[in-house]
Order: C-alpha cells, then sequence, then structure tokens
C-alpha cells in the first residue's frame, strides 16, 4: 500500500495548558474529498496552521507521500503542494483581481524574484493568471480592484489564489464563511469544479455544504479525533449526534 | 473564449510598465530651471537631491509598505562615507566615491534590516529610529574622523570626470551631477517597481500572510529592498555631501528622516513621481512661508499636513488620481 498524500501521527500543540490538538493521527489521501467539522474551539484553525506550518507541533509528526515534513518552513511546504483558503480574506484589497492571481502563479513558477524586467513580460504567468480567472468565471472582473467585488466574488479569487500554486492538497478553512446564501451556490459551484486529483480537505459548520461535498468526514472534539467515517456513517453515529450534531439541530 | 492576453486587464498588466508621454514633463523642467534661474541652482540642487531621497523612501514605505522613521541613517551614512574618505585625503573622486556611499549605506541597511524586519508595525517604527540614533551618536563621538558636532567642511572634491569643478557659489556643476544620477536612480526604481520582484513587493505591502501562504520569501525580499533603497539614500547623501563640500550631524538627523516622510506623503507614496511633486510642493511652500511669517512659518505647513493627513491620504498626486478617474464602468464579459 501506498504512502497516503498526507499524514499526521500522533500530533499535538499545546499552548500553554490548552490542548489545541491531541494526538492526532489523520490521513488524507490522493484525490479526497474530506470534510473536518467539530464544535467552536474543537482545534480545526489549529490543525490547518499545524498542517501548512504557521504552528509548529508540541510532538508528533507530518508526513506528505511518507516524507517526514515537521520541520519544514511553511513557504517550502507551499512549494510542495501544499495550499490553503483562509477563514477570512487575505487578499491583496487594493491590487486587481488579475494581479492577485498574478502574485501566486510568479511564485510558483519562480518568476517572482526577477527584478529587471517588467511584470508584463511574462507572458506565460499573465496568461496563466488570466485563464484561471476564466475558469473560475472570474475573467469579467479581472480588471477591478478586490476592494470593490462583492464578498462571494471575492471568496472565489481567495480560491483562485491557492488554486494557481497547483497543490496536491488543498485545505479549505470555511470556504463559504461570510457569503449571503443568495452568492454561496457560486463557491459551491467551483468547489463541485475543482481538479479530480488534487486531494481536498475542507473545513467548516456548513452541515449542508459538508454532505453535499465529502466523501469522508472526520469529527474534531476539544483538540482530538472523535470520528472519522463516510458520511452515512457519521450521519448515524449515535455519539456524534449527541456532541455535535445534536448540538447544531441539525437532522 | 476569447485569447486572455485580449482581455483589457491582462493588456494593462502587459503594458502598464510603458512610457507615458506625460512623464517627460518633470525633466524637461528640471532642464528648463538650469536655463531659467541660474542664480538659484544652489536651491535646484537641494531639491533635486531631496527628491532622490524621497525616491528611496518610497521603494521602502510606499512599495513594500515598511514603515521607517529612520531613513536618514542611510543618507548620512552616504554622506560621511564620501567626507570622511575626502577629508582624509583617501578619495575624492567623485562618481567612484557616490558608489562606495551606496555601498556602505546598503551594508548598514542589510545590517540593520536582517535584524529589524524581523518586526512590524510600531516596534519596526520604533527600531528605525533607534538605530538612526545610534549612527548619529556614534559619528558625534567618532569626533577625529567625523568632526563631531561640527561636522566636515570644505572637502576636497576632484573635479568630475577631471574636467568639471564643483564650484559652490556657482552649482551649475553640481546641478547637472545631481540631475543625471537622480535620472539614473530612477530608471533603476522604475524598472524595478515594475518587475514581477516588484510585484511582490505590493504583495507583502497589502498582506504579508497571505504572501507567506503563496510561498513567498518574504522576509528575504523585505531585507533586500531595504537594503537597495538604503544604497539609493546613501548615493543621495553622498551626493549631498559632495555638492556642498560639507556633511554634518543633520544628515543622520530626525529632522531630515521626519521631512523626506511628510515630503512623500505630500506627494504621494507608492507612486514614483510622488517624491517629485512632493518636494517641489515642500519646498517651495516653506519658501514662501517662511517669507510671509517668518516666525512661525512651520505652522502652516503643520495645518496644510494635517489637512492631507485628514482628506487626502493618497496625497497630492492621489486627488489628481481621484480627479481623473471616472466611475468604473461594470465589466461584463
Amino acid at each position: 500500500m501506498s504512502a497516503p498524500l498526507l499524514e499526521t501521527r500522533a500530533l499535538c500543540r499545546n499552548f500553554g495548558a490548552l490542548a489545541a490538538a491531541r494526538d492526532i493521527d489523520f490521513r488524507l489521501e490522493a484525490g479526497a474529498r474530506h470534510a473536518l467539522i467539530g464544535p467552536n474551539g474543537a482545534g480545526k484553525t489549529t490543525f490547518v496552521n499545524l498542517l501548512t506550518g504557521v504552528v509548529q507541533p508540541t510532538t508528533g509528526a507530518i508526513l506528505m507521500k511518507g516524507r517526514d515534513i515537521t520541520g519544514v518552513a511553511q513557504a517550502e511546504r507551499v512549494k510542495l503542494g501544499i495550499a490553503r483558503t483562509f477563514q477570512i480574506n487575505r487578499l491583496f484589497r487594493r491590487l486587481s483581481v488579475l494581479e492577485n492571481v498574478y502574485i501566486a502563479v510568479a511564485e510558483r513558477v519562480g518568476a517572482a524574484p526577477s527584478m529587471f524586467r517588467p511584470a508584463g513580460v511574462r507572458r506565460d504567468v499573465v496568461d496563466e493568471s488570466m485563464q484561471l480567472l476564466e475558469t473560475l468565471k472570474l475573467s469579467g472582473d479581472a480588471a477591478r480592484r478586490i476592494s470593490e467585488l462583492p464578498y462571494g466574488r471575492q471568496r472565489l479569487v481567495e480560491l483562485a489564489i491557492a488554486l494557481a500554486l497547483r497543490p496536491e492538497v488543498l485545505l479549505l478553512d470555511e470556504p463559504a464563511a461570510g457569503v449571503p446564501s443568495a452568492e454561496s451556490h457560486i463557491i459551491l459551484d467551483a468547489i463541485d469544479g475543482l481538479p479530480r486529483d488534487i486531494g481536498v480537505l475542507i473545513i467548516d459548520h456548513d452541515m449542508d455544504l459538508v454532505f453535499r461535498f465529502a466523501e469522508r468526514i472526520t469529527v474534531m472534539v476539544s483538540g482530538a479525533v472523535f470520528a472519522t467515517g463516510s458520511p452515512r456513517e457519521i450521519a448515524a453515529d449515535a455519539e456524534v449526534r449527541a456532541v455535535y450534531l445534536g448540538r447544531t439541530g441539525h437532522g | 473564449m476569447t485569447e486572455p492576453l485580449d482581455h483589457p486587464a491582462a493588456r494593462a498588466l502587459a503594458e502598464r510598465h510603458r512610457l507615458r508621454p506625460w512623464e517627460a514633463i518633470p525633466w524637461l523642467l528640471a532642464l528648463g530651471f538650469y536655463f531659467a534661474f541660474p542664480k538659484h541652482l544652489g536651491f535646484g540642487t537641494e531639491l533635486l537631491v531631496t527628491v532622490l531621497f524621497a525616491l528611496s523612501l518610497d521603494l521602502v514605505l510606499g512599495y513594500a509598505g515598511i514603515v521607517t522613521l529612520g531613513q536618514a541613517a542611510f543618507f548620512g551614512a552616504g554622506a560621511y562615507t564620501v567626507g570622511i574618505l575626502a577629508k582624509q585625503g583617501i578619495w575624492t573622486e567623485p562618481i567612484t566615491g557616490l558608489i562606495l556611499a551606496a555601498l556602505v549605506a546598503a551594508a548598514v541597511g542589510l545590517g540593520s534590516g536582517l535584524v529589524l524586519l524581523r518586526t512590524q508595525g510600531l516596534t519596526l517604527l520604533m527600531l528605525t529610529l533607534c538605530t538612526m540614533a545610534l549612527l548619529e551618536e556614534a559619528a558625534n563621538l567618532a569626533h577625529d574622523y567625523t568632526g563631531g558636532f561640527d561636522g566636515l567642511d570644505s572637502l576636497p572634491i576632484a573635479p568630475l570626470l577631471g574636467r568639471f569643478e564643483f564650484n559652490p557659489l556657482y552649482p551649475t556643476t553640481q546641478y547637472l551631477y545631481v540631475l543625471v544620477v537622480l535620472f539614473v536612480c530612477f530608471v533603476f526604481v522604475r524598472t524595478l517597481v515594475y518587475s514581477p520582484f516588484g510585484q511582490s513587493l505590493r504583495g507583502i505591502r497589502e498582506n504579508m500572510l497571505r504572501m507567506h501562504a503563496v510561498g513567498a520569501p518574504v522576509r528575504g525580499r523585505l531585507v533586500l529592498c531595504y537594503t537597495l533603497s538604503a544604497a539609493i539614500a546613501g548615493i543621495a547623501g553622498g551626493i549631498w555631501a559632495q555638492a556642498n563640500a560639507y556633511v554634518n550631524l543633520g544628515t543622520l538627523g530626525l529632522d531630515r528622516a521626519a521631512t523626506v516622510l511628510i515630503i512623500l506623503v505630500l506627494g504621494g507614496h507608492g507612486r514614483l513621481y510622488g517624491a517629485f511633486i512632493g518636494a517641489v510642493a515642500y519646498m517651495v511652500l516653506s519658501h514662501f512661508l517662511a517669507k510671509i511669517y517668518p516666525t512661525a512659518w512651520q505652522l502652516g505647513l503643520g495645518l496644510l499636513l494635517v489637512v492631507i493627513a485628514l482628506f487626502a491620504r493618497n496625497g497630492i498626486l492621489g486627488i489628481v488620481a481621484a480627479l481623473g478617474r471616472r466611475p468604473a464602468p461594470r465589466a461584463t464579459s
């Protein structure tokens, strides 16, 4: 059996006395559609920060395709193919949509350190950025500044920047958070249309989104993995319903 | 589906570095000044040096978003490099002298940047200020080399290209020399800000966290930008010392650092030409205000700054840009 795309072994992280991550054993397979759910404060965002290298684990290991990447810096992990979106938009607000994507593509193809040629001369970078905007149906807004866009469209740019990095692992932190329900179908359609070879981990509260999208679900409670299974198993799990689904009044 | 490059946004990005006709104006004005005001070339030289210094600040502050109050540290480093080398009789040739000034200032920028740029915001602001204060005090204490509080005067600067003397009473050589150096540095900065590297600096300014998340070596880029900016500030300081045959502690002082910041904010930061507009506006305004209210001219300047800070965050060029921008039509494809 080949090593999983991304794997954590007994991953722990303490913030003072608080154990934000406790002995997390987790596997994300290539091409997976995996969801991570859990009540507020369960440690979901800490887990994403551990995977991306923003936060270092207290103990435990993170492996990508069998290689230990626990000590690898954030920027290097991006080069290895781990990309994320943020729960709250982190965009280049005073730049155009096209420039936002250009910056990410330029980093990936190694064009960004170039100092003595105009950015526009890298036609390959401009072209690829533009094509990505076309696939996400954002090209009509390419010339507009982020600050002029409605929030739902901004969320799409958030996704476009992550996809510009051509990730193998894509971590989506509440991709539809803050988007008015009239616009949320844009995000859902975009997630449905993600390339099938990317392993996607989606972190969300929105049960409709999770059950529509996920083929596998991990439930986190108090920093630890509480249950993992198919959507059907999770929905039928009495304990999960008690600690989590029940509380939100779902089902 | 259209060819991607036919899209207006793609074309705008591909062509934004092209020279526009109006960009000739400042240079024509600077040349015109030389012929029209031969008696005011001293003032003109000072103005051009100030533009060059403000340009160096625009690179770090306007493009990379590094908030600094210590830019005069590099101006002073450049000025003292030229001053000490000339006074000790080690090096008096002006052009290579400027290169040495740039190298010394860049070394100061690199050394301090490696430490400072680990921090952000208020901490960074205070540390840049402290670095400059430390250098100023060091220059004050190293009396044997720097002349201490009195500075170094009557610097022996060799003729430019072996032919053109620097005459302090008729600074024609100085003016043209500074203008050419400013032009060369401007072309360098302009090339830089329109490059992919410049684009990544804007990204760092707009959202540092996101730049980390797209895999950019953020600190390395910032240190490099800070070092290059220091080198340009060092050239400004070095050329100031050559033009005046003089260097003093004021080149390293908070006064100079604060003034250049005011000039850039007044003109508009992150816009290249804000340095030009700001320097002209500031120096002309202070000239006339000092004539009208010799005792309280800084009050008028202060009031103007308050107005700019409250109502025109992007400075004079920001106002011009806002007037020129019609409501953007919603693109529909």
